[in-house]
């Protein structure tokens, strides 16, 4: 296993956000998190990069112990965060923003995600403020790739973007693990999530509700009532 | 003697030097939105260190750039250790706390600072032995000396070092990263921790470099002399926008030349002997006698005259947080 998260326990304050979760990921793998609002998805991501801190539990990434590990020694070992809202550096230009994705190996080569993103390569000396949401996405997402990650965690790419970036953007995460690059997936929007990846986790209230292979959520009645809305 | 172009050589001067310790208040605000109340006790230090080495090499009979250039390389590690030193013991621990309680400790730390230079240095005002030769050079009706010369082009030439380093190095770059959003920062791989602790230590060395220079421009050093400096760099950077690296240059140097002008005409401004109607009632005036209600010993105050009217009618200052970066 590449990602073996075991018995997590996240809490803020006073509250229980993540109840004992357990979740691995397999090298090469595309598997998704799925639940409500509030279910605890995003503070689980949060953990396994060092975020927040988790209450108790272990986290094994590459058969090492990171429960503890400082943030910013993830990205050497090939773990990165594309963060809920995208975080890009709203006063940088696009072309720094790649260049942080680069920082913690040294070596900035943009030129393979300007193939990949053509549009950031056209505004690559533009303020990254000014891109719109679908671009700034495209941004994020191509800054993490410019870490050279093994595991790259992806919280909810979708949001605030409109259907067709959306579709846009999947396609981009699709072809990104068709390269090889492990994937954990956080969405709201179940149905893509489940149609997009290999695997899935439901969460509901802080815990794994359900797991299983995608397609078998897909068809599964609990799944089928709650996330996707038939 | 023009005394515009006069004033506004000096002003110049001492603008440069107020615009290199108002990046120290700027760089670390960008950062950290804290405002450092110490850093003017840093370029306090950097003077006295530098001041005493001046002078226990000064008879040695050294070349006296020799002796100069000894005693700021020995006041840049040592103030880049003050700096290291308050970032890690006094605010690092605080970095959670709300944004009042490091404040109170930037003044706690000034006052501490402060006292620990009055027991090492005592009361006493150091001097600065005469060891440079200082030519005048005469342009437009106006002088200007070897001394200005040479703190002119240290200043800019520290200032351009320093944008290089922001906008064109990875540190620079990081510097940035951090000051926008530390958390994405850090999932970058940049830790932040090194970064604020870079920034601090990259301030204190400007800053020992500029106590050097405002010393030797004065001729006197002395453990007092940080606050006001410290306040006039702090009212040059609110003036250029705090956090705005490109403002605080540009407000350290508008400043030195508003408070130059200032006080190069206030004397004539309020001698009521120019004002006929006053001169007659007032004895001191009869036989070409002068009455100045406020010479130039006033200079200091234009300095917090603009800190309030920045204040008052645009306290994003002159370049504003909208429009530059943040490092």
């Amino acid at each position: 296993m590449l990602l073996e998260v075991r018995q997590l326990e996240v809490h803020y304050g006073g509250i229980r956000a993540v109840a004992g979760v357990d979740l691995q990921v397999a090298e090469g793998e595309l598997v998704c998190l799925i639940g409500a609002n509030g279910a605890g998805k995003s503070s689980t991501l949060k953990a396994i990069c060092g975020l927040v801190g988790s209450k108790s539990g272990t986290i094994r990434y590459a058969e090492e112990d990171i429960s503890h590990a400082p943030v910013h020694q993830l990205p050497r070992k090939g773990l990165v965060m594309v963060p809920e809202g995208r975080g890009i550096f709203a006063q940088l230009t696009v072309e720094e923003n790649l260049a942080m994705g680069a920082y913690a190996h040294g070596r900035a080569d943009p030129l393979a995600q300007y193939q990949r993103f053509p549009r950031l390569a056209e505004r690559r000396r533009q303020i990254a403020g000014t891109l719109s949401g679908g671009e700034q996405q495209m941004l994020a997402l191509a800054r993490a790739l410019m870490t050279r990650p093994r595991l790259l965690l992806l919280d909810e790419p979708s949001m605030g973007l409109a259907p067709m970036m959306v579709a846009k953007i999947f396609e981009l995460v699709r072809e990104i693990a068709g390269q090889g690059v492990t994937i954990l997936l956080v969405e709201q929007n179940a149905r893509l999530a489940l149609e997009l990846s290999h695997r899935g986790y439901v969460m509901e209230s802080g815990a794994i509700a359900l797991a299983g292979a995608s397609q078998e959520l897909l068809h599964n009645p609990r799944v089928r009532e709650a996330y996707l809305g038939e | 003697m023009d005394t515009f172009l006069q004033q506004v050589i000096n002003g110049l001067t001492a603008g440069s030097v107020y615009a290199v310790v108002a990046l120290g208040y700027t760089m670390v605000y960008g950062i950290i939105q804290l405002i450092n109340f110490a850093h003017g006790e840093v370029v306090m230090i950097g003077a006295m260190v530098a001041f005493t080495v001046i002078n226990a090499l000064a008879p040695t009979g050294l070349p006296p750039l020799v002796i100069v250039l000894a005693g700021t390389a020995c006041a840049i590690p040592i103030c880049m250790l003050v700096g290291y030193g308050m970032e890690r013991l006094a605010y690092r621990p605080l970095r959670q706390a709300p944004r009042l309680a490091p404040l109170i400790t930037a003044i706690g730390v000034s006052i501490i600072l402060q006292h620990v230079a009055l027991l090492v240095w005592s009361r006493n005002i150091l001097a600065f032995p005469q060891i440079i030769p200082s030519h005048s050079y005469v342009i437009g009706g106006a002088a200007i000396t070897t001394v200005q010369i040479a703190i002119l082009a240290i200043c800019f030439g520290m200032m351009a070092a320093l944008a290089i380093l922001v906008y064109r190095t990875p540190l620079g770059t990081a510097m940035r990263a951090t000051a926008q959003n530390p958390q994405v920062a850090g999932l970058m791989g940049v830790d932040v921790n090194r970064v604020i602790a870079a920034t601090f230590i990259i301030g204190a060395a400007l800053g020992a470099v500029a106590g050097v220079l405002f010393g030797t421009y004065y001729g006197i050093a002395q453990y007092t002399m940080g606050s006001v400096l410290g306040l006039k760099a702090f009212s040059a950077a609110v003036l250029g926008g705090i956090g705005n690296i490109p403002g605080a240059m540009l407000g350290g140097v508008l400043l030195g030349i508003v408070e130059a002008l200032g006080a190069g005409y206030i004397g004539d401004l309020t001698n009521l002997c120019a004002y006929e109607t006053l001169a007659e009632r007032i004895s001191d005036c009869q036989g070409g006698g002068n009455f100045v209600l406020f010479g130039s010993n006033y200079q200091d105050v234009f300095a917090f005259i603009v800190l309030i009217l920045v204040l008052v009618f645009r306290p994003s200052g002159l370049l504003g947080e909208r429009v530059g970066e943040r490092a």
